[in-house]
């Protein structure tokens, strides 16, 4: 009925009426692509124009050309940033990897009350940054947690007090890291594994190949897709880890656990060095890029090849 | 069973018995396995909720991995209502609601523009929609660090310097790219002759979205929903960073907490706090998780 009612009020100006029905998609979507616009692109060319300038405390617009990247690779602090990153990286996604994976390779052995498990290795991903760091900087805390228990068990020599060494603190950040992230790789991975054909793996049982050289041989090799974007996915993490950091050891002690999120936060807001600050974060961006640009690439590469087979 | 099958099988049996234990051995590995990692998972959130229920003076003499001896509510009310962060002694209560006013609208409306967009981006494709839908994405990427300075400024010019609805503007937009991304990649699954039919039938945009796209929805709503809620309850950057004092959320105000124990640590109440901070996203894992986990892998793959 109102349908009807509709379309006879429209008849009358068509044309107008048609045209301008055409266009609501792109209406209703334009704040949206303007925003988006905004939030890609001004920004980021702002937050770069503000890192070839002379700001300090105030966004000014005099131009220093490359100064502040200058100033920011000759800084000691930055280059303990990058070398922990690089450190953080490789055994954070490592072991997220690892951990993860076993999970899900346990998981997927048919097991009892599988969702009960699941649940139990996955409920601190709902949970911040912040409340995992500050709960863990408690378990590290060599006075209340960890050391404190094995200590007043009777081992008085025993001692784990990460977040207060300086050689040592960013392993707490890469241990509580990981047991915040693990149960999302495994659920990455056990997708995976439980896409592989079943006929496949019938198959490779009945010609009396055990689970063990079922997993290795064929369904393993079969999911190295998931195995880069899983890595990829953590190493975006990582490049961004700044929460757990502040959280955890708040870059200390010392400046033994900064991160370049981390500095780009300290650079503007602490000491007024907005400029260097804003090279900091194009750096970030500049990280992200290295590694996402060629993994898109690829996956491109990759559908392409896959269509053209199909 | 029968007496003259027995002979015959009795060496299957053995190799039948070997393989039944060898089953066993390798169950008991496994469950052993995962019990051991589950106690590692479930060991610190079972620290925070038996602190938050111990007198501090026991927690002091014991530490903070004993077992309780006393039961003690007073650290709820205190983290609740009075205990004193970054100078002002209200408890966590109004950075609670902070992040409470924050993230249902913030929710609310980029979920809501998220479907939208979506629904443009995959039945009503226009030349460049593609590219759109790219550029958008580029969102999901982008470190917050980059979008610091512009925000501040922005948020300044705007007048919404430090309020809770700079922090919902933030959040809404830093949100789209997630929610067009969910939402287009579910609707491009729905038929598209389904919208080319109603559109025959004399059908608009509006009707067609609300009598076929929406109805067939709830999945990647809730989905949307739980994603955008646990990430902005959870953010913490741009709170600390846009936001002081008063008007900081949660996370905020954990961290403050946290740093201001100066002498000796209130781990009761501060217990207490991590958990009024973490309970509205564990609810909503326990009682969402199948949509929660969805969103997690589906926002990773992509």
């Amino acid at each position: 009925m109102s349908t009807a009612t509709y379309s006879t009020a429209v008849a009358g100006s068509t044309s107008f009426a048609e045209k301008l029905k055409k266009w609501v998609p792109i209406f209703v979507i334009a704040p949206s692509i303007l925003a988006s616009f905004i939030y890609v692109f001004v920004f980021a060319g702002w937050t770069f124009y503000i890192s070839l300038s002379d700001s300090t405390l105030l966004p000014t617009y005099g131009f220093r050309g490359l100064e502040n990247y200058i100033s920011l690779w000759n800084n000691r602090r930055w280059g303990v940033a990058y070398s922990n990153l690089f450190f953080f990286s490789f055994f954070y996604v490592f072991a997220a990897m690892a951990v993860g994976l076993l999970l899900a390779l346990l998981i997927d052995q048919k097991i009892r009350a599988e969702s009960f498990w699941r649940t139990m290795y996955m409920y601190p991903l709902a949970v911040s940054f912040i409340v995992t760091g500050t709960v863990w900087q408690w378990l590290y805390n060599p006075t209340a947690g960890i050391q404190f228990l094995v200590n007043s068990l009777g081992w008085t020599d025993f001692e784990f007090a990460l977040t207060t060494d300086r050689k040592n603190a960013i392993w707490a950040i890469i241990i509580t890291g990981v047991w915040q992230s693990a149960g999302f790789t495994m659920a990455l991975f056990l997708a995976g594994l439980r896409s592989v054909d079943g006929d496949i793996i019938k198959a490779a049982s009945i010609d009396g190949a055990s689970t063990f050289r079922i997993y290795r041989k064929v369904i393993l090799p079969s999911i190295t897709p998931i195995f880069l974007a899983v890595a990829v996915v953590q190493l975006q993490a990582a490049i961004k880890t700044f929460d757990l950091a502040v959280a955890l050891t708040n870059s200390g002690p010392g400046i033994s656990t900064t991160f370049p999120a981390t500095y780009v936060y300290d650079l503007m807001f602490q000491r007024g060095e907005i400029g260097e600050g804003a090279a900091a974060a194009m750096m970030i961006l500049a990280a992200l890029a290295v590694v996402l640009v060629p993994y898109s690439l690829y996956l491109t590469w990759r559908r392409r090849k896959e269509s053209g087979r199909g | 069973m029968a007496d003259t099958t027995l002979s015959s099988s009795r060496g299957i049996d053995l190799e039948a018995g070997a393989a039944s234990r060898k089953r066993l051995i390798s169950r008991i590995i496994i469950y052993g396995l995962l019990t051991l990692f589950a106690l590692f998972y479930i060991g610190p959130l079972f620290v925070v909720v038996v602190n938050s229920f111990r007198p501090l003076q026991e927690i002091s003499a014991n530490g903070l991995l004993s077992l309780p001896q006393s039961l003690h509510l007073s650290a709820w009310p205190q983290a609740w209502g009075e205990f004193c962060i970054g100078g002002q002694c209200a408890g966590m209560q109004r950075y609670f609601w902070n992040s409470d006013h924050d993230g249902g609208p913030g929710d609310h409306h980029s979920t809501a523009l998220g479907a939208i967009n979506g629904y443009v981006l995959s039945k009503w494709k226009f030349p460049g929609s593609e590219i759109i839908f790219g550029m958008m994405l580029l969102g999901v990427f982008m470190p917050g660090q980059i979008a610091l300075l512009p925000w501040a400024f922005l948020l300044g010019k705007l007048g919404l310097a430090n309020s809770v609805y700079g922090l919902i503007l933030v959040h809404c937009i830093q949100g789209l790219a997630f929610t067009t991304l969910f939402c287009r990649n579910y609707f491009i699954g729905i038929p598209d002759d389904l919208v080319k039919a109603a559109r025959i039938d004399g059908a608009g945009f509006w009707r067609i979205f609300y009598k076929i796209i929406l109805p067939i929805s709830p999945p990647i709503l809730i989905v949307t929903v739980i994603w955008q809620f646990t990430g902005i309850w959870n953010e913490y950057l741009f709170g600390v960073v846009l936001n002081s004092g008063a008007n900081q959320p949660i996370t905020a105000a954990l961290v403050a907490l946290s740093m201001s124990g100066t002498t000796v640590r209130s781990y009761d109440v501060m217990s207490a706090a991590v958990l009024i901070g973490a309970l509205p996203p564990l609810l909503v894992y326990f009682f969402g998780g199948k949509y929660f986990v969805r969103g997690l892998t589906q926002g990773a793959i992509k």
